[in-house]
């Protein structure tokens, strides 16, 4: 066990945890904060994603401690005073999610591809999202959220 | 049925609602004012559909609940329909024990069908029982009303009006409505109330959006892995590295380091339980155990199809006249100048829902026990826990929460038990999530099967027989309706013997032929219990494998008589709206006759397109697949969709539209990639990389939507209709791009490859 801090959503948390505990279980069980969920947790499906200083990140396999000063964003820290997020702006126009739990890692991920690649190509959305999971099969939703999110 | 009645009396008898007993007397002192409380839940009572809030919205009460495709949409427009409200002043209330009747939960694709029409009648009587309450108030005769956005006013003295929240709002309707007896899917009520004519309507066909949506994309809405309870531990299973092994020894000493955690062993069911989650998954990893030793209980896999062929039969059964009569099919393929047999093998498949199952019990010997789950059946799961727990049923409220989409009978059923065994062991709230080995590999899966197709022509190539078997592990091993422990993983780890159904199904279709049999045979299961190949309902049970088997049967014939497959098709099918969605499909796909596969090829490139067609109580649905294959890789690329559905009248085309979408991406996803590998000792697919589904880059590139909408037919179920022909659609097509006649799934780029050899 050891006393580790975490900057997250903008606010510092100091939990007491076991040093390889994947940071999926800090946000969840120690912080509350729900929205990263367990899926896989083998990195395989990105149901837990975060954005730790702007890079999609598997937080079911990134130790607690690795975290180091990195800043933490998750799902409920990307709305801006109460709007939500272009990127979700656009999932819930296209109202793409059927039972909604991959959703986090769907709209995560895009976050980030939008930050670095603003106008993305039909390609680089498909480098970014590939082996991401939706187990509904909400896919051509998908495509079509993260297109009108490009152009807003 | 009468136990589900008593349950809920004594549920609000013991305060576990917000509502309480009716006092005796009241209704009949002030029969329009309404009831200041909500009488216990009884499928006879209107105030379990229906109530009129204190601001005049409406509140209707589904014993059933939406898996995110807009179910509970639909029924919210069906009731403001009738109640005429707009929609955004209906809410729907679903999935709660507590606040709702048994209408079986999400089954059979009779969210609106069945438990949509419930709400509807009891919506229509609700606003007979207004607009009567409004003639007394106003002293006028209540067929001189007319009611506009919840106001009721005289067509006559238009100034005389009142709302529906002036007559009753924020009180209970005191009536009754006529109840058929049944609970579950069956359920239905009538009254004497008009329903109104569909050239009236004005809320259906349009397409208002779900509300479930914006809290699922912006994080503020919770999932059942999300319940959090003072006091609560976290829970995690260890599974046998066989099937069917037990735990002879656990040395506990081997977890000592970790706070706080318990071992729970009963019988086959191991686990541990954890005030931190973490330290519950670590433990579960690192507690030794010593397991019995078992006999390896599969056959080899590349044997599965030859065991199931060479198992002995422990249940038959089939439909049709012939049934009684299988002489008279002998003698009809006895008598056909030739007769074309194929035989179509399909694979067990897993519902690998995208998170593992979770559920959440609070034992309360005492009191009342509660279930949070993320079932499809909450009021059944409720049940199945009490039955787990030495409780009565009525001492159990089963709550929905949304979870992990679930697509039939997957885990969410087994974590409710195993959730329910944690919590009584520990005498403490428990919330048991599974990992993902446990979703994937040890979740219910589809039965895997043979299916067997022969057709006898005439010397004109007419079909004068036609004879459908097949042969299968049984469709429920575990029912899927989770109210008998013995249908649970856990419940069966802990003992419980198994009680399979032994049954199967046959083809849905309008074809009409001289003579046609369907028939099945149920084989064993190759583990009693507790198996991980157990078998249940996987969207849209066996619909996908056995069309997959008829329509391509259905091609294979109509190019052995030199025949179009549509042509074919609309030449036998008997049904008018059936050939309407094969017309339907064919025109928007822009289908050009063949009588042989046709080869396109560009490149490495080959392309086709592939037809068929299916039913599912009373829905029909017409798909042209167009794919591509690389016929270097073996690589199949489902490119284009075009869907021609027909489930009556449309109540949301928008979210019918999405809903098909889906369906078509999720079997596209079974079609070519999903099978449940194992050797014979266990299933070995147990995670993302070991069981494949749809990638997004593999998504249809596009997928065309043809609604048909009947104004004048109620609507069908539209969760499962369009799963159903797509795997017969993508192995036509596979056909029309390479002339290879796949026999076996799934369209793996190795079965293209050795088909191509
Ligand atoms: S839960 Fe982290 S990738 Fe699946
Ligand atoms: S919406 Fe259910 S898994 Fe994506």
């Amino acid at each position: 066990m050891a006393k580790i801090a975490l900057n997250v959503d903008g606010k510092s948390h100091t939990i007491n945890a076991d040093p390889d505990m994947p940071l999926l279980y800090a946000l969840r069980d120690d912080l509350g904060l729900d929205n990263p969920k367990f899926g896989c947790g083998l990195a395989q499906c990105g149901a837990c994603t975060v954005i730790i200083d702007g890079q999609a990140v598997r937080s079911c396999v990134t130790p607690v401690d690795s975290v180091g000063k990195g800043k933490v964003t998750t799902l409920a820290g990307i709305q801006k005073n109460g709007v939500p997020h272009k990127v979700q702006a656009a999932f819930i126009a296209e109202q793409v999610p059927q039972c909604g739990y991959c959703m986090n890692g769907w709209v995560m991920t895009t976050v980030a591809l939008l930050e670095k690649t603003p106008k993305p190509t039909d390609k680089q959305i498909e480098d970014a999202l590939t082996g991401l999971k939706c187990r509904c099969a909400t896919h051509v939703s998908i495509m079509r959220a993260v297109k009108r999110a490009a152009q807003a | 049925m009468n136990q589900q009645i008593n349950r809920r009396n004594f549920l609000s008898a013991t305060g576990a609602l917000t509502v309480s007993v009716m006092m005796p007397g009241i209704a009949a002192a002030a029969p329009t004012a309404g009831l200041a409380k909500r009488p216990p839940l009884d499928p006879k009572k209107l105030a379990s559909y229906i109530t009129i809030n204190a601001n005049g919205t409406a509140t209707a009460y589904f014993g059933k609940m939406d898996m995110g495709q807009g179910t509970d949409m639909g029924v919210a427009q069906m009731v403001a329909e009738e109640l005429d409200l707009p929609v955004s002043r209906v809410f729907v209330e679903m999935g709660d024990s507590a606040s709702s009747v048994n209408q079986g939960g999400a089954s059979g694709s009779t969210g609106v069908s069945h438990g949509g029409a419930t709400l509807r009648n009891a919506a229509a009587e609700a606003r007979r029982q207004l607009v009567n309450m409004a003639a007394q108030r106003l002293n006028v005769a209540a067929d001189d009303l007319t009611v506009t956005d919840g106001v009721i006013s005289s067509k006559t003295t238009p100034t005389k009006k009142v709302t529906y929240g002036e007559l009753i709002g924020g009180r209970w309707f005191d009536s009754e409505v006529e109840w058929n007896g049944k609970i579950g899917n069956d359920l239905a009520v009538k009254s004497p109330a008009k329903l109104k004519d569909p050239k009236d309507y004005k809320v259906y066909g349009t397409s208002p959006p779900r509300r479930d949506v914006a809290p699922k994309i912006l994080g503020t809405g919770k999932f059942v892995t999300d319940i959090r309870l003072p006091g609560m531990l976290h829970a995690r299973m260890v599974m046998p590295p066989v099937a069917g092994a037990e735990p002879v020894s656990v040395d506990e000493s081997s977890i000592k380091s970790i706070p706080g955690v318990k071992v729970i062993w009963q019988k086959a069911f191991l686990g541990v339980v954890a005030p931190k989650e973490w330290d519950a998954v670590k433990a579960s990893r690192m507690l030794k155990v010593t397991w019995s030793e078992t006999k390896a209980p599969f056959v080899e896999q590349k044997n599965l199809y030859d065991h199931i062929r060479g198992a002995k039969s422990i249940k038959s059964g089939g439909e049709g006249p012939f049934m009684k009569e299988p002489a008279k099919v002998d003698e009809a393929f006895k008598s056909a100048e030739r007769v074309i047999e194929a035989t179509y093998e399909w694979p067990f498949q897993s519902h690998a829902s995208m998170g593992p199952a979770c559920a959440v019990v609070d034992y309360k010997p005492n009191g009342i026990t509660t279930l949070w789950t993320g079932s499809q059946k909450p009021h059944f799961a409720g049940d199945g826990v009490a039955a787990l727990l030495d409780l009565k049923p009525e001492q159990v409220r089963g709550i929905w929460v949304p979870g992990p989409g679930s697509y039939g009978r997957n885990d969410a059923g087994d974590a409710a038990a195993a959730a329910a065994i944690f919590s009584k062991a520990v005498g403490k709230p428990v919330r048991f999530q599974a990992m993902r080995n446990e979703a994937t590999g040890w979740g219910p899966k589809s039965p895997a099967s043979v299916h067997t197709v022969r057709a006898g022509l005439d010397k004109d190539g007419k079909v004068v027989a036609w004879h459908f078997h097949s042969k299968a592990f049984d469709r429920l091993n575990v029912s899927s309706n989770e109210s008998d422990p013995s249908d649970t993983l856990h419940g069966q780890m802990i003992g419980v013997k198994p009680k399979a159904q032994l049954t199967y199904g046959s083809p849905s279709n309008s074809y009409k032929f001289d003579v046609r049999h369907l028939s099945w045979d149920v084989v064993p299961p190759m583990l009693e219990s507790a198996s991980p190949l157990r078998s249940s309902h996987l969207r849209d049970p066996l619909g996908p494998e056995i069309h997959f088997a008829h329509e391509s049967f259905v091609d294979e014939v109509a190019f052995a008589t030199n025949s179009d497959p549509v042509a074919f098709r609309l030449n036998y099918v008997s049904d008018q709206r059936d050939k309407d969605v094969i017309d339907a499909a064919a025109k928007k796909a822009g289908w050009q006759p063949r009588t042989a596969a046709r080869k396109q090829r560009d490149g490495d490139i080959a392309t086709g397109q592939g037809i068929a067609y299916s039913t599912r109580n009373g829905t029909r649905v017409a798909v042209i697949a167009e794919v591509e294959v690389d016929t270097k890789t073996g690589k199949v690329r489902g490119k284009k969709f075009t869907v021609a559905h027909d489930c009556g009248i449309v109540i949301n085309p928008q979210l019918l539209t999405q809903t098909i979408e889906g369906n078509v991406s999720q079997a596209l996803s079974r079609a070519i990639h999903e099978e449940v590998k194992f050797d014979t000792k266990n299933v070995t697919s147990v995670d993302w990389e070991t069981y494949p589904i749809l990638d997004f880059t593999e998504r249809p590139m596009q997928i065309d939507v043809v609604l048909i909408n009947r104004q004048n037919i109620p609507p069908n179920g539209a969760g499962e209709g369009s799963m159903r022909p797509i795997v017969a659609a993508v192995a036509n097509a596979i056909y029309d791009a390479t002339g290879i006649r796949l026999r076996q799934g799934p369209f793996t780029p190795e079965r293209i490859k050795g088909g191509a050899a």
